[in-house]
């Protein structure tokens, strides 16, 4: 069964897989780029973002999404959302989850991951921010994908903001047309819409406002060590930096007397 | 041709003496370190050390990962998940790894255009160069072997494009295909060979590079001049050379640390600008991805793979792709018997000059006609780039020599590194 629902939930994640590769190609898909908090080299996770976009997750996302890599103890992590061991524990009981060992499903603890896709059709979210990434540029020097990021959060932001709210049926199959998904019609129905998700700190809640906010949550999932990433990222640069000075000056005492220069 | 002439290690106190007799351990790695070597050697002789320090990183790294990696099929994708999300510094390690193996091919393609510029491969340094090219196809395998294991789709159809390669030999393809996959499709039985040989490989890489280095010490580093170090006696070649430590050691450190810098902007703000996005997608063979593209660096040989889109009498296109791509790297391994010049270095050579210039052109050209679609313009780029890379080899090269008006060489290394440092009038 299990296995059955996976290969089902990876047929069902290829299929949005023509994505990446018309963007490759360039086709007419408008991704829109947002200003996240995370781009740069310094770029860091918003906290709070993170918890709105958690929230917009479980109201929204989950009742037919998964993220099946994501342990519920790292909301907790420093560099994610940051929640108290309290506020986890809470969240993570809210979940179902099958135990193995007792043969049946139980209320889900820290430890556990959070659930997969519910619907099979929905792929799994864990991945996505980067498996939907590129659009700043797989070519060229890169310098913008440095600066605005991959591009994959842009990606899922785009694709919840893009409904045009015309549909087709095809196949026995809705279509919805979306200016942000290859090919310009999704499976998927609008998920949501203004005002949906009301939070806890009174923060903008219109639909451009919580795409934001959970496509920067997904980009936590995807990548939850990002903020470690870049804090050893500058600290390898800085140290570097020094050590080839250093060397540099060495280098060119230790060569003086061959090339005859004074050294 | 005998070695340079130099000072080798004597012991001295009772243990040294002791232990010399038995096993000359110390005097080899004396005699390693302080080899003589020319005093003119420009930025472009630092690769080597660069690519010593990849194979070291790619093997530490490599080996820990291991340590956490699972090679199954079910379970290959969530165990590298559990090594970016779980492991303590598995992040980094993989990022490392991965952006590693860019850096190890980066480095591998300027030191061979270097070899290719300086004459490096000219007698006496055939074997050193022959060897070369074994390490940089066992980096070739290693490297698409790697790339398979973390099982996302990328990994998955690269492995079936590029197993079917095999598959296009007339006659005994399909037993190779099916040999090499262990199996009639990539699977679980593909994915723990690869596993195993991703492994295996990079030690024999390490048996080769000693190799390689024990045959260019034998015959001398080549340097910018391609002159020869003279060597009739020790007072003769210290004109010529300095030992390599400390400094070579300690120019090859600086420049392999400024390199590390920039190394460490992609693994800390970019680690999946060279990789992907599609491999953080599960492999699912019933969804074939649109657009399949190898790593860069296979780029110009995939784009030579792709270039004959046309039979020829009894062959089919992708044979002949098979063999042209093959062949590419095949006839630069023989580029010691093709290249007729009795002058060694570029440097000298004002014609060689543009049509190296040319082939470097053509590299980079057909690295981007692999990274396309093969549409529109690009098949017929990649052709006439594909003829470029074999005429320069094949009828370039070989007919240069003859014709060519060279420049004149200097007498010594000494006269040309006096030439650039004049000595003090005193």
């Amino acid at each position: 069964m299990m296995k059955k629902t996976l290969l089902t939930a990876l047929i069902a994640l290829g299929l949005g897989l023509g994505g990446t590769a018309a963007n490759a190609a360039g086709g007419e898909q408008h991704v829109e780029d947002f200003a996240f908090s995370f781009e740069g080299p310094f770029g860091k996770y918003d906290q709070n973002q993170l918890q709105r976009g958690l929230k917009v997750y479980t109201e929204v996302c989950a009742a037919c999404h998964g993220l099946r890599h994501v342990a519920f103890r790292t909301l907790g992590d420093e560099g994610g959302p940051q929640f108290p061991a309290d506020q986890v524990k809470a969240y993570a009981s809210g979940f179902e989850v099958y135990d193995a060992e007792l043969d049946d499903t139980r209320a889900a603890k820290p430890s556990d991951k959070f659930p997969g896709s519910a619907l099979e059709t929905a792929p799994d979210l864990s991945l996505m921010a980067k498996a939907r990434a590129g659009f700043h540029g797989p070519y060229g020097l890169g310098i913008n994908q440095m600066i605005k990021g991959m591009g994959g959060a842009e990606y899922i932001a785009s694709i919840l903001i893009g409904y045009t709210g015309e549909e087709k049926e095809q196949a026995g199959t809705t279509f919805y047309e979306n200016t942000a998904f290859p090919g310009g019609w999704i499976s998927m129905p609008p998920p949501m819409e203004d005002e949906q998700v009301e939070f806890d700190d009174g923060h903008k809640n219109d639909l451009h406002h919580m795409s934001a906010d959970v496509s920067a949550f997904l980009m936590w999932t995807a990548e939850p060590k990002m903020m470690a990433r870049k804090h050893l990222g500058l600290l390898a640069v800085l140290f570097l930096s020094l050590f080839t000075v250093l060397l540099y000056l060495t280098n060119k005492k230790l060569w003086a007397p061959i090339k005859r220069k004074d050294a | 041709m005998a070695g340079i002439p130099h000072d080798h290690y004597e012991p001295k106190t009772g243990i040294e003496k002791w232990l010399h007799k038995r096993l000359p351990v110390v005097g080899l790695m004396y005699d390693t370190l302080m080899i003589p070597t020319p005093k003119n050697l420009n930025w472009m002789w630092i690769w080597g050390i660069v690519l010593t320090f990849c194979l070291a990183l790619q093997i530490i790294t490599g080996i820990v990962l291991a340590m956490h990696y699972t090679p199954h099929v079910s379970m290959a994708f969530d165990s590298v998940e559990h090594i970016m999300r779980d492991v303590k510094g598995g992040w980094a390690l993989r990022y490392i790894h991965a952006n590693g193996g860019s850096l190890f091919f980066f480095a591998v393609y300027i030191h061979i255009f270097r070899g290719l510029y300086y004459g490096s491969y000219k007698a006496p340094r055939e074997i050193t160069w022959i060897v070369g090219m074994l390490i940089y196809l066992a980096m070739m395998a290693t490297g698409f072997l790697g790339y398979v294991l973390p099982w996302g789709q990328m990994s998955f159809w690269g492995a079936t494009v590029i197993t079917g390669l095999f598959g296009a030999i007339p006659g005994i393809g399909p037993i190779i295909q099916e040999w090499l996959l262990g199996g009639p499709a990539v699977d679980n039985a593909t994915l723990n060979r690869f596993f195993s040989l991703h492994y295996l490989i990079p030690f024999v890489i390490v048996g080769l590079v000693a190799v390689h280095i024990w045959a260019f010490h034998t015959t001398g580093n080549n340097n910018p001049t391609g002159v020869e170090v003279r060597r009739k006696s020790k007072a003769e070649a210290n004109k010529d050379t300095v030992p390599f430590w400390p400094y070579f050691v300690i120019k090859d450190l600086f420049a392999l640390v400024l390199i590390l810098v920039i190394f460490f902007m992609f693994v800390g703000f970019m680690p999946n600008y060279l990789g992907h996005p599609d491999n953080y997608i599960p492999a699912n063979p019933l969804v074939t991805p649109a657009h399949i593209v190898p790593e860069w660096y296979y780029l110009p040989f995939y784009a030579i793979l792709r270039a004959i889109t046309f039979d020829v009498l009894f062959l089919d296109a992708k044979f002949l792709g098979v063999l042209m791509m093959f062949g590419s790297i095949g006839v630069m391994a023989l580029v010691p018997w093709l290249d007729t010049s009795p002058v060694r270095s570029g440097r000298y050579r004002p014609a060689f000059k543009w049509w190296f210039l040319i082939l470097v052109i053509d590299f980079v050209v057909l690295m981007w006609c692999g990274s396309r679609p093969a549409e529109g313009l690009v098949p017929t780029i990649s052709l006439i780039g594909a003829i470029y890379w074999f005429g320069y080899f094949l009828v370039i090269l070989p007919v240069l020599g003859f014709m060519e008006k060279t420049k004149a060489v200097p007498e010594t290394i000494e006269a040309d590194f006096d030439a650039h440092y004049p000595p003090k009038s005193k």
